[in-house]
C-alpha cells in the first residue's frame, strides 16, 4: 500500500534492465519502500542491478519475456506472490530495431511490434486486472513522443509506440473508478543503451530526468506526462503541421 | 477502492461471508486519520447504529450499547441522567466499536487508562460467522487482542461499558500558560495526579527559549456547589451544538499555511490566561472544541493532512525536546499540537498508551518537508523506546510497528487462531503487514 504522502511500498518494472525503468524505480524508493521487482529476460543483468538498490529494499528478479504473451498472467501472479500488492508497475521494455534493416525485413518489423505493442498490451492487461482487483495501484506506460506523431525515420518503432499510447489511454479510461489508474509517459530522445550511436534529437534528455517527470506525475495524479515537459507544447504544434513541412523538420 | 455496505448486527455475518478474497473490515464513523477503516478492492461494513438500544444500568453505572452507536448519541442520553463516558477523545463522533478497536485514550489516561479498561464485555462476530461473548474473564486473550486490534479480530456487535457518575455536566478547569517545554513537562509531572483530566497544547511556531511553549489545562467534573445559580438549577443540562461549518469550497491549497498557523498559534497562546482556576466549562467546550466547527479538515485544502502521533517513555524527555526542536526547524505548520502524559498500560498487546509522553500533531500532506523528515523522526522515536499510534498512522512501515510493538507476534497468534484464512483485512493491515493479507511474503518481509 502507498502511504498518505504517496510513498510506495512495492514497485515492479517490466523490462527490469531498462535504464529508464530502473531510473524510475530508483527515484520512487523511499524509506517506506519494501520491494522492487525487476521482471526481465536477462536475469543475470537484473541481479547485477539488484545490488545497486539500498539495503532496506528487497529486490526480486523475476524472469520475464515480453514476447511470450502466454506467460504474462503467471509472471504478474509471481510478482504479487513475492511482494504483495503492486503500488506502481512500470512497462519499460521495448526494442528499437535497425530501421534500415526493418525496411526490407517485414518479419523483423513484426517482431518489434510484437514486443513493443502486443507484449505491452498483454502484460498491461494482466497488471490492470490485478490493480483492479486490489482496488489501487498505478500503471506507468512508457510510450514516446511518437505516440503523438510518428516520424518517417522510425515508422515501425514509432507506430508500435503510437499503438501502445492509444491502448494505454483507453486502458486508463477503462480503469476509471476502480481505484487503479494509468500514467502515459511520452519521452523524446533519451540518451541510453537503446539510442546509443543514433543522431541526437533536439531536447534530448536522460533516464534520470524522465524518472523525475514520472515521479512528479505520479504525485500529482497526472494521466499523461512528457519528458522533458516542454515537448508537450512542441508536439501540440508538430501534430498539426502539414506533412510536407513535418517531413522536412530536422528531428534527428 | 473498497465497497461500503451498511448492515444491521443481525445480517453482519452474511455480509462478511459474502466478502471476496480481499476481505472485509468494519468501519465506525471513519474518523481514524489513516487507512485503518479502508479496504482497497475489498469490503467495508458499517453497523447501522441502534440509538434506541442504549441500556443504562444506573446501579452498576454501566451502559450496554450497539457497537455502531457513537459517543455523541450516547452522551445525549447518559449525561442528563448523571453519567459520563469513561474515556472521551477529542471528538464525540467516534463509535463504541471504533473506540474499542483503537483502544482510544483521552485527557484522563493518567488516571483512568484507555477505553478498553472500561469494557466489561462485548459480543464479537468472528470470521467464521460465529458470534462469541468475550470479556476480561471469558477468553481474555481474544478480548485483549480485540482491544486495540484495529478491527482485525472480528466485528464488535455490542458492548457493556462502565460509566463515570457525575453531579453536573460541567468541568471545572484550571488553565496555565507555560513559557517553555521543560517547565511544561515538570508541571505536568508534579501536578497531573491532582486532576482527572490533563492535556497541554503546544505552540510549534515558537523558537529559541520559548521552544515548546503552550497552554496546560487541568480539569475535574464540577460539583453542583461549584456552579452559579442559573446553571445549578439544571446541573446536568447537555446541549452540544455545531457552531459553524467550513464551506465545501476552500481556496487551493487550503487556508492553513505558515502565516495563518503562526497567527493562530500566537493568538491561542495569548488568549490563554497566565493562570486561572475554577473556570466552569461545558463538556463540548472542554472535550470537543473541534466538533464545533463542521468539516474543519477542509481547511487543509484538497491534499488534506496527516496526523503524526507518537509516544516516548518516561526518561526520554531529552528525545522529546529533540523531536520538538526538529519539528520546529522543519517549519511544521501544525494547527493543533497536543501533549499528554500517559499512565499505566492495559494488557492489550496492540494498545498504544503506556507510561510516557505522547505528542500528536497534524501536518499538511502536501508539504515536502514532512516527507523528507518524518522517517528520521520515526527512527529517533523508536531508538528511544517509543512507538506510533496505529489509529493515526498513515506514514510508518512494518519495521517501525514491529519495533514499537514487541508483543506483535503474540497478537498475531491470537488473530490467526480466530481468523486462520485472513478474512479481516484493511489497507492499514496490508501496509504494515499486520495480517496474512495478500501474501506470506509480505508478512515476513
Amino acid at each position: 500500500m502507498q502511504n498518505a504522502v504517496g510513498e510506495v511500498q512495492h514497485v515492479v518494472v517490466f523490462g527490469g534492465t531498462s535504464e529508464i525503468g530502473v531510473a524510475i524505480a530508483r527515484r520512487l524508493v523511499t524509506p517506506a519502500t519494501r520491494v522492487v521487482a525487476l521482471a526481465c529476460r536477462d536475469v543475470a543483468a537484473g541481479e547485477e542491478i539488484a545490488g545497486t538498490f539500498p539495503d532496506h529494499v528487497r529486490v526480486e528478479v523475476v524472469p520475464f519475456d515480453a514476447g511470450d504473451t502466454a506467460s504474462h498472467e503467471r509472471v504478474v501472479a509471481e510478482v504479487v506472490e513475492r511482494g504483495g500488492d503492486i503500488d506502481v508497475a512500470v512497462l519499460a521494455f521495448g526494442v528499437l530495431g535497425r530501421q534500415h534493416e526493418l525496411d526490407t525485413d517485414p518479419v523483423a518489423a513484426a517482431e518489434v511490434v510484437h514486443v513493443n505493442f502486443t507484449g505491452a498490451v498483454s502484460v498491461g492487461l494482466a497488471v490492470a486486472g490485478r490493480l483492479r482487483a486490489q482496488g489501487h495501484g498505478r500503471l506507468v506506460v512508457l510510450s514516446s513522443v511518437a505516440g503523438e506523431r510518428v516520424r518517417g525515420a522510425l515508422p515501425v518503432y514509432g507506430g508500435s509506440k503510437a499503438g501502445l499510447d492509444g491502448f494505454a489511454q483507453g486502458l486508463g479510461d477503462a480503469l476509471h473508478g476502480s481505484g487503479a489508474s494509468v500514467l502515459v509517459v511520452r519521452p523524446g530522445f533519451v540518451r541510453s543503451k537503446m539510442t546509443d550511436g543514433l543522431p541526437e534529437a533536439p531536447l534530448a534528455t536522460t533516464p534520470e530526468a524522465v524518472a523525475d517527470v514520472v515521479a512528479d506525475g505520479l504525485r500529482r495524479g497526472r494521466r499523461t506526462v512528457w519528458a522533458p515537459p516542454t515537448l508537450r507544447y512542441v508536439f501540440a504544434v508538430l501534430r498539426h503541421l502539414p506533412g510536407p513541412v513535418f517531413r522536412r523538420l530536422p528531428l534527428g | 477502492m473498497g465497497e461500503l455496505v451498511e448492515v444491521t448486527a443481525a445480517d453482519a455475518a452474511h455480509a462478511v461471508r459474502e466478502a471476496g478474497e480481499r476481505g472485509v473490515i468494519a468501519r465506525g464513523l471513519g474518523r481514524s486519520y489513516g487507512d485503518a477503516a479502508q479496504n482497497a478492492g475489498g469490503r467495508v461494513v458499517r453497523l447501522r447504529d441502534a440509538t434506541g438500544g442504549i441500556r443504562l444500568d444506573p446501579d452498576t453505572a454501566t451502559a450496554t450499547v450497539g457497537a455502531g452507536l457513537d459517543l455523541d448519541q450516547l452522551l445525549r442520553v447518559i449525561v442528563p441522567q448523571g453519567f459520563f463516558v469513561p474515556v472521551s477523545p477529542g471528538t464525540r463522533f467516534v463509535t463504541v466499536g471504533g473506540a474499542i478497536a483503537s483502544d482510544i485514550h483521552g485527557k484522563n489516561h493518567h488516571v483512568d487508562g484507555s477505553f478498553g479498561r472500561h469494557v466489561r464485555r462485548m459480543s464479537l462476530l468472528l470470521a467464521d460467522g460465529r458470534v462469541v461473548e468475550t470479556s476480561p474473564d471469558v477468553d481474555a486473550e481474544l478480548f485483549w487482542a480485540t482491544v486495540g486490534g484495529m478491527g482485525l479480530t472480528g466485528v464488535v456487535l455490542d458492548a457493556t461499558i462502565s460509566l463515570i457518575p457525575v453531579e453536573t455536566s460541567r468541568i471545572a478547569v484550571e488553565t496555565r500558560r507555560i513559557g517553555d517545554l521543560d517547565t511544561m513537562l515538570a508541571l505536568m509531572s508534579e501536578g497531573d495526579h491532582r486532576f482527572r483530566y490533563s492535556v497541554a497544547w503546544l505552540d510549534l511556531t515558537a523558537t529559541g527559549a520559548a521552544l515548546g511553549r503552550g497552554v496546560l489545562t487541568w480539569g475535574e467534573h464540577a460539583t453542583v456547589d461549584q456552579l452559579d445559580d442559573r446553571s445549578a438549577a439544571d446541573p446536568l443540562a447537555y446541549a452540544p451544538r455545531q457552531l459553524v461549518n467550513v464551506p465545501p469550497v476552500v481556496p487551493r491549497p487550503g487556508l492553513l499555511n505558515r502565516a495563518s498557523v503562526t497567527a493562530f498559534n500566537e493568538l491561542w497562546y495569548r488568549r490563554a490566561p497566565a493562570h486561572r482556576v475554577d473556570q466552569i466549562q461545558t463538556i463540548p467546550a472542554y472535550f470537543h472544541p473541534l466538533d464545533a466547527v463542521g468539516s474543519w479538515n477542509r481547511l487543509y485544502g484538497h491534499r488534506g493532512f496527516v496526523q503524526y502521533q507518537f509516544l516516548l517513555p518516561f526518561g526520554a524527555e531529552a528525545t522529546l525536546r529533540d523531536v520538538v526542536q526538529r519539528l520546529v526547524d522543519a517549519g511544521a505548520t501544525s494547527f493543533l499540537t497536543v501533549l499528554k502524559r500517559f499512565g499505566a498500560a492495559n494488557p492489550a498487546p496492540l494498545s498504544f498508551p503506556r507510561p510516557g509522553w505522547t505528542l500528536s500533531l497534524d501536518l499538511p500532506a502536501g508539504a515536502s518537508t514532512l516527507r523528507d523528515r518524518v522517517h528520521d523522526l520515526d527512527r529517533i522515536v523508536l531508538d528511544a523506546g517509543g512507538r506510533h499510534y496505529l489509529t493515526k498512522d498513515a506514514l510508518t512501515t512494518p519495521e517501525c510497528i514491529r519495533r514499537g510493538y514487541p508483543r506483535l507476534d503474540e497478537w498475531m497468534a491470537v488473530r490467526d487462531r480466530v481468523d486462520p484464512h485472513g478474512r479481516w483485512q484493511s489497507d492499514l493491515a496490508r501496509r504494515l503487514g499486520l495480517t496474512r493479507g495478500g501474501t506470506d511474503a509480505e508478512r515476513s518481509g
